[in-house]
């Protein structure tokens, strides 16, 4: 029923604002990657696309990325909290759910649950968008028992090394000797070790990342979200700077995003041995449908 | 096992009218907790999430059980009290009908969440099994929490003993989810004298349920990519500062405590509404809620016996508060007396401001702190203001 509840009849489309119109009949709903995905952005009406983010923000451009990436955007829930992430999360074309502070992990385990109970032959899927104060800090607690629990749902941790929200001020994901507000003298511990303790937690898919691959995120998220409907807990570390707190001229946005890659954001992928044959069977399965797909297209053209 | 694979039972489904008021009943000598689960047992709840602390501890185990059973599809042990609430809270938008509990410390630690709930429109039942807020520390019953309860939004009735504790757990559900209220309902009762202690209670039989939880029948949609209209928000001019989220926000929270005001004709209809009144048109008035409430009684009884002008109103709802109908019962009243189990007189305060003759309102008797309410403190109060010589000492 999903694609069909939000879709209006035709006579009634006159009526409907013209950006929800051209949402349903342009937009990703029931489309399929190579249609929709990350890679044709700007070719569809796209799930996100204006934003009250600052001017150069990379968070504003990772979560447009999720939102273009989602493997059933008519099937999925986003939950976030404070933080300036909510900002855009709360413009997509998805339902989003915004709970008190850093608490989006023990409101999707909430609402993960209660969908399989009401809608047991149903693919819903939960995705938590939060900071790095709303993952790490304040709700440390609940991201770490809703992994340990092994809720199945995604949690993406938008890491700006900062509280970019309130202010500028530090966070456990602030590096170490980092001078921001509320660590006036530099702040004096280790950024946490966030996917360490997803692994120690249960998550058995982990990835830290700096999302400057547009075909390697959108990769990420989707495994993520694959892995997580039928193993467990996924997460997703990515480096999303902010430009405002750390200065970052906008032009040298992308370079800064580049060089992190390199360093505390390179690359890691972990996954259990139940979740890789889940990405390996789903992927399998996308890679047969668009070579059917291609050779349905060839043989149209030589018919 | 997984929620999909809970036994299913076969209950017939029935109307809370039918089930409260029709429906056949046996008496049963248990405590205050397994009345409350035996509530919940008959309110065909979908899901139920638990924290432990004292006193509260008991109810949630016996849910735990009710579950174990297959009379409720989904249950887990949350980490904390904040994380319990916010789980209701998201469990809320699939759809789903939902309990919890808890006691003192845990309610100011879930707090934040429960504050929410009315204005996420979760129309939840919340158990409160009342303890001492530390420090310092201490498990006894006093319902003080229940003072940092009245401003949430949420509806809250307060009961007597075990057979008020399974009557209003089970009339919370269909209260929260009225269209026109559907907010949360708080149901609290006090530990240990009611949770821990036996007492008579009628109940029908657990064939029969509460029909099943309806999420289309509500003012907002469930979040679940099926209800229409579809909560697809281009734009959240809510989380903005700017004159239109103001305004969405100020109306928002008058329709809230609209919704509050709205459930009292349910509070007629499924609990004989609000207030008890025996004697009315009495020289004194003693006013109670909760455990106070049979003290109270207890003293009305006393002075009956002994031929005092002196009625009882025990108040059911604290919220939404009835101002009205308490205004009416002590409108002849030439003292009011409130007995409390709390230091702060939270219902001393509210029934001052209900009326327009404060100054008869006597402060107190209070317990605190765990103390047990003698119902001599009570007599010793309507002797004083009767000026009748007594032997009372205190």
């Amino acid at each position: 029923m999903s694609l069909a509840y939000i879709t209006p009849s035709e006579r009634f489309k006159k009526y409907l604002p013209k950006d929800y119109v051209e949402l349903i009949d342009f937009g990703p709903f029931g489309k399929t990657q190579e249609e929709a995905g990350p890679g044709n952005m700007g070719q569809f009406k796209e799930l996100m696309e204006e934003h009250p983010m600052c001017s150069g923000c990379w968070m504003a451009y990772y979560i447009r990325l999720i939102f273009a990436s989602l493997p059933c955007p008519e099937e999925t829930v986003t939950i976030g909290t404070a933080g300036c992430g909510r900002l855009a999360i709360s413009q997509a074309a998805v339902p989003f759910i915004y709970g008190n502070y850093g608490d989006q992990n023990a409101m999707a385990s909430g609402l993960t649950r209660a969908f399989r109970l009401r809608f047991p032959d149903k693919t819903k899927d939960v995705i938590t968008i939060a900071g790095d104060g709303g993952t790490m800090d304040i709700g440390f607690s609940m991201t770490m028992h809703s992994w340990i629990r092994g809720e199945r749902f995604t949690t993406i941790m938008l890491d700006n090394e900062v509280y970019g929200n309130t202010g500028g001020q530090s966070s456990g994901m602030s590096p170490k000797g980092a001078v921001l507000k509320m660590a006036p003298m530099g702040k004096d511990f280790e950024k946490m070790p966030a996917t360490d303790l997803a692994k120690a937690a249960g998550c058995v898919y982990i990835v830290r990342m700096s999302p400057t691959n547009i075909k390697a995120a959108a990769k990420v998220i989707r495994r993520a979200i694959f892995v997580a409907r039928e193993v467990g807990p996924t997460f997703i570390h990515a480096y999303t700077s902010c430009n405002i707190e750390y200065s970052i001229p906008t032009e040298d946005v992308f370079a800064d995003a580049i060089e992190l890659g390199k360093g505390r954001f390179k690359f890691d992928e972990y996954m259990t041995d139940e979740a890789k044959i889940v990405i390996e069977r789903v992927e399998g399965e996308e890679k047969a449908a668009r070579k059917a797909r291609k050779a349905a297209k060839v043989a149209e053209a030589v018919n | 096992m997984s929620a999909v694979q809970r036994p299913v039972l076969n209950k017939k489904q029935v109307e809370m009218n039918y089930l409260l008021h029709e429906a056949p009943r046996e008496k049963h000598f248990i405590t205050g907790a397994q009345a409350m689960s035996e509530a919940v047992k008959r309110a065909n709840v979908d899901m139920a999430i638990a924290y432990p602390i004292t006193p509260q501890s008991e109810v949630m185990h016996l849910v735990g059980d009710v579950f174990a059973q297959g009379h409720i599809k989904e249950y887990y042990r949350a980490e904390e009290e904040l994380g319990t609430m916010s789980a209701i809270a998201g469990a809320s938008r699939a759809g789903v009908r939902l309990f919890t509990a808890t006691s003192g410390p845990g309610l100011i630690r879930g707090l934040e969440a429960i504050a929410s709930w009315p204005g996420h429109r979760v129309p939840a039942v919340l158990g409160i099994l009342t303890r001492v807020i530390n420090a310092p520390l201490s498990i006894q019953p006093d319902n003080l929490e229940m003072a940092y309860m009245l401003y949430s939004g949420a509806v809250m009735l307060h009961a007597e003993n075990q057979q008020d504790t399974f009557d209003f757990t089970l009339a919370a559900f269909a209260i929260a989810e009225k269209v026109d209220v559907y907010i949360p309902v708080a149901v609290a009762t006090e530990g240990f004298f009611v949770t821990h202690a036996k007492g008579y209670v009628d109940m029908m039989s657990e064939d029969l349920v509460y029909k099943e939880f309806d999420p289309v029948a509500s003012p907002v949609p469930a979040m679940d990519n099926e209800t229409p209209p579809a909560r697809i928000q281009r734009d959240a001019p809510v989380q903005k500062s700017n004159f239109m989220s103001y305004l969405i926000h100020s109306v928002w929270q008058q329709e809230i405590w609209d919704s509050n005001s709205r459930a009292m004709k349910y509070i007629y209809e499924y609990l004989g509404g609000p207030v008890e009144v025996l004697n009315p048109g009495s020289d004194i008035m003693l006013l109670a809620s909760g455990c106070a409430a049979a003290q109270a009684r207890e003293a009305h009884r006393y002075a009956q016996e002994e031929g005092l002008s002196v009625g009882l109103v025990k108040v059911k709802a604290i919220r939404p508060f009835p101002r009205t109908e308490i205004r009416e019962a002590l409108a002849a009243a030439k003292t009011v007396i409130v007995p409390e189990h709390n230091i702060v007189g939270w219902l001393c305060t509210e029934v001052k401001a209900a009326i327009p003759n404060g100054g008869i309102v006597h402060e107190g008797p209070r317990v605190f702190g765990g103390m047990t309410l003698p119902v001599e403190l009570i007599m010793f109060e309507i002797y004083e203001a009767l000026g009748i010589e007594h032997t009372i000492k205190l």
